[in-house]
């Protein structure tokens, strides 16, 4: 049995990838258009909001 | 993007060979933490005091001399509904350790629960060694009462003076504390209800949204106080909040929501049977979104401060006292500026969130071809 420790583990991987492609795309959106700057912040929280909601469900679940 | 996938590929197979090579010392790891379970170490009874400061308590204990089992703080008022209102002092329970007697009921106190009990006190257990004793109905003064309490004491007296310029004329400058107000105000009128609902109809909405914005944003930030509130890290709570979110969609919510949802346009007949279910989950999914993230940020937040002063702790015979005090106030001192930024994001998301919702449920769809 896989303790539920190592499942947070691999929660967290799978939210730190889909985090840093959030904030990669984001910041390379804000460098070609820095005028549209703050839109795209606006819609990288939500984006990351949604992911987090994820990633908690299932930590909390998990334990 | 073929350089990303050979990447992330190379990291999965990493991880795979790191989680292969661990995998036999696990299960001896859970072996030695059951043979040390007779005594609770220091770690354990860290553990055990975080788990408590999470959870609702009948007590406000300011600090604990544990040598001498001393708590300094008060104790609340229980008010039960048992056969007939039942009101008196958290303290006749002196801990849990004594029953009380009300009217030939005596009632018991376990792991900040109430229950039903005999003169004894007895507490049956089941197999997974939960309590089966009846509970009566709870509307009891508790920690997390008094926090929210004294938020919507700290908000109308912050919020009073606000409303008394806006009614002397729409123009004023607002005084004292209602300076620093107005911005915030605005940036939830400009950012979250204007951009999601829309122009023509987010001013019914916006009472909603500013109250649950600076409920939020002042319970996540006493939360951060040496008072020991954790109000938003409650599930009870923020399941409280959700529903409200839930409720105002579903009333408010115009025709072309519900056509979204049971019978959405544009989409062939056998798609549409499939994706009805899904969507009326989707319905329950997003409030349940918004509970689960407010009350995971708040109580993670609150186990890793008290984890990391906790330092103070495991480390003094390591580090010295001086040298695990000061390890843990750089670290404490660190985390404490995030989850002062993660208590602004957290009323901010909140609201964004259920501004969004709200607005996906009430906006018109002038062009339905476009689905």
């Amino acid at each position: 049995m896989i303790p539920s420790i190592v499942g947070a583990g691999l929660i967290v991987i799978g939210g730190g990838l889909g985090l840093g492609k959030i904030g990669s795309s984001a910041m390379e959106a804000i460098a070609r258009q820095p005028e549209a700057a703050s839109k795209i912040q606006t819609a990288m929280i939500i984006i990351g909001a949604l992911l987090e909601g994820l990633a908690f469900g299932a930590l909390i679940l998990g334990k | 993007m073929s350089q990303n996938m050979v990447s992330l590929k190379r990291t999965l197979k990493y991880f795979a060979v790191i989680l292969l090579s661990v995998a036999p010392f696990l299960s001896k790891a859970e072996q030695a933490h059951d043979a040390s379970a007779a005594a609770p170490t220091e770690s354990e009874k860290i553990s055990a005091h975080i788990d408590h400061h999470l959870q609702d308590d009948y007590y406000f204990t300011f600090f604990a001399d544990e040598e001498a089992d001393v708590k300094y703080g008060f104790s609340l008022p229980v008010i039960l509904i048992d056969n007939g209102l039942k009101v008196f002092m958290a303290s006749e329970f002196d801990y849990g350790k004594k029953t009380v007697e009300k009217d030939g009921q005596f009632y018991a106190l376990s792991h900040g629960k109430i229950y039903k009990t005999d003169a004894a006190g007895t507490l049956s257990y089941d197999d997974h060694h939960h309590i089966t004793n009846a509970k009566p109905l709870d509307f009891s003064i508790t920690k997390n009462v008094v926090g929210l309490l004294l938020t919507a004491v700290i908000l109308f007296v912050l919020f009073i003076g606000l409303a008394k310029t806006y009614k002397k004329g729409a123009n004023n400058l607002p005084k004292g504390a209602g300076r620093a107000l107005e911005p915030l105000v605005l940036f939830v009128r400009d950012e979250m209800a204007i951009p999601n609902i829309g122009l023509s109809k987010y001013k019914q909405f916006m009472p909603y949204l500013l109250s649950i914005f600076f409920l939020i944003l002042v319970l996540n930030l006493i939360g951060l106080t040496p008072l020991g509130f954790n109000v938003t890290g409650n599930i009870s709570v923020t399941l409280c909040l959700a529903l409200f979110t839930f409720f105002i969609i579903q009333f408010k919510a115009n025709k072309d929501y519900w056509k979204h949802i049971f019978w959405m346009p544009g989409v062939p007949v056998p798609m549409k049977i499939v994706l009805a279910p899904i969507e009326v989950l989707g319905m329950f999914t997003k409030p349940f979104s918004l509970m689960l993230r407010l009350f995971a940020n708040i109580t993670a937040g609150h186990s890793v401060v008290m984890g990391l002063i906790a330092i103070v702790y495991l480390f003094k015979t390591d580090l010295t006292v001086g040298g695990s005090v000061g390890v843990s106030m750089i670290l404490t001192l660190f985390i404490m500026f995030i989850e002062l930024l993660v208590a602004f994001l957290q009323a901010f998301i909140f609201t964004m969130m259920s501004s969004l919702f709200i607005g996906m449920a009430v906006q018109d769809h002038h062009d339905e071809d476009h689905h």
